[in-house]
């Protein structure tokens, strides 16, 4: 069975370390949050200029100068630090955020992301993507591994107006782990009940399938 | 010493100045932190030709947004502007110019303006349609494309607690762009929830020193929420 994007968001939820300054990008990432393993401390860092994202307010708490990245209403926890977007983006472009977790609508073999053009829609702009992708140590995509007629998004070449080149490490999709290297995709791990064969069938791109590949295991 | 007052009284005399053709520079976060009563007072000017310079374009009949209804803007400069219908249209229909900006490559765009930097080299951009016709440079093994600084005619900021002086606090995640934004106007105007007398900010504290603010004024804000998400207390 493919994953539920709640699945996705539980094995992205597994790349977390103690100790990391995470930024989740909206859909999917987002959900991430949720399931942060247990006895481990991470930081999110929202680029509005917030380190250190609580949940949604109550009622109570509600207040409308307190927002994320996404616009929505926000709190901050204990210890979190605000500033500028200038600020936000200097520890994001200068390396200091550890992971960054995105969805996208093609990766390719050499690690590059399509996320947020379409020629012939509607360009409603970049936002913070193009930054994250430039400057996080980590980034890890979560997508569908094909669109809704069969077409792979993991890509030989991206076909879309690229947000970054060369930065994708590690792509969470609903049937597979996979790690970029080397100009391939390297099968890392199938969601439960996929075969290797689906999976190759639905990657356009290189894959490299290296002797057994394991199950995901969820807790 | 009333060279130091730099509080004024009315919406008129906050944006005294403005002219046709003008560059605007707007702090705020989508709605959050943006300063509605100059920018109510824009509209009221009915100034067109409009290069504005802000993260976002407000919605359909709030912030930014309202100086779309009568054409006022020429050119947006922004990194998002999905949430819009009236822009979307002025743009289809090419009324209305848009250059999508990455946002960290704005606001470094904003402080580079206000700190007399020119263009700065950064890596985001490279290799997608952002670094078309611009300048790129290998530095140590990585490319990087060279992006100019902006400043504006005009800076328009939210800004929380205000002194005569035109040192500003902000408050919460309303500080956004507007610390930078306030920099890079020749001349900046801040619409404040408050203002206190010298002395009362702790001048450890100012996010923004008075030296780059032109104007203060008091405002009222209605501080709209675009995603109001709660969760059971």
């Amino acid at each position: 069975m493919a994953l539920s994007r709640e699945q996705v968001a539980m094995r992205v939820a597994q790349e977390l370390q103690d100790g990391y300054y995470v930024n989740l990008g909206i859909g999917i990432p987002t959900l991430v949050a949720n399931y942060v393993p247990a006895g481990i401390e991470v930081m999110l860092q929202s680029e509005n200029g917030l380190l250190g994202m609580g949940p949604y307010p109550t009622e109570a708490e509600l207040d409308a100068d307190m927002i994320n990245a996404g616009k929505e209403t926000v709190t901050a926890i204990k210890g979190a630090a605000i500033f500028s977007s200038a600020e936000s983006f200097a520890m994001i472009r200068g390396g200091h955020v550890d992971l960054t977790v995105l969805g996208a609508f093609e990766v390719d073999q050499n690690g590059n992301i399509a996320s947020w053009m379409i020629p012939g829609k509607l360009v409603k702009g970049m936002g913070g993507a193009m930054d994250l992708v430039a400057g996080a140590m980590n980034i890890v995509v979560t997508m569908t591994h094909a669109d809704k007629y069969g077409n792979s998004k993991l890509l030989q070449s991206c076909t879309l107006p690229l947000t970054g080149v060369g930065c994708v490490k590690k792509i969470v999709t609903d049937l597979a782990v996979l790690e970029v290297r080397n100009g391939a995709f390297h099968l890392l791990e199938r969601a439960p009940g996929i075969t290797v064969e689906e999976i190759q069938q639905k990657t356009a791109g290189k894959l490299v399938v290296d002797g057994e590949i394991p199950e995901m295991q969820f807790n | 010493m009333a060279g130091f007052n730099k509080v004024v009284h009315s919406y008129e005399d906050a944006m005294a100045g403005l002219q046709d053709g003008m560059t605007v520079i707007a702090g705020g976060f989508g709605l959050c932190g943006i300063p509605e009563g100059l920018i109510a007072q824009i509209k009221k000017m009915k100034t067109k030709d409009l290069t504005v310079v802000s993260n976002n374009c407000g919605v359909d009949g709030f912030g930014l947004g309202i100086l779309l209804e009568d054409r006022q803007i020429k050119k947006m400069v922004a990194s998002y502007v999905g949430e819009n219908a009236l822009f979307e249209k002025q743009l289809l229909s090419g009324e209305l110019e848009v250059e999508l900006t990455p946002q960290g490559t704005l606001a470094e765009k904003m402080r580079a303006g206000g700190a007399g930097i020119p263009a700065f080299f950064t890596a985001t951009g490279y290799g997608t349609p952002v670094a078309e016709g611009k300048e790129t440079r290998e530095i140590n093994g990585r490319n990087y494309v060279l992006e100019p600084a902006i400043t504006g005619d005009f800076a328009i900021v939210r800004a929380w607690k205000a002194d005569r002086y035109g040192n500003l606090m902000f408050r919460h995640t309303s500080m956004n762009f507007n610390p930078m934004a306030a920099t890079a106007g020749k001349i900046t105007v801040a619409e404040v929830e408050e203002i206190v007398e010298p002395g009362e900010l702790e001048p450890s504290q100012i996010h923004t020193p008075g030296i780059y603010v032109q104007r203060v004024i008091k405002g009222s804000f209605e501080k709209r929420i675009e995603r109001r998400m709660v969760r059971q207390g």
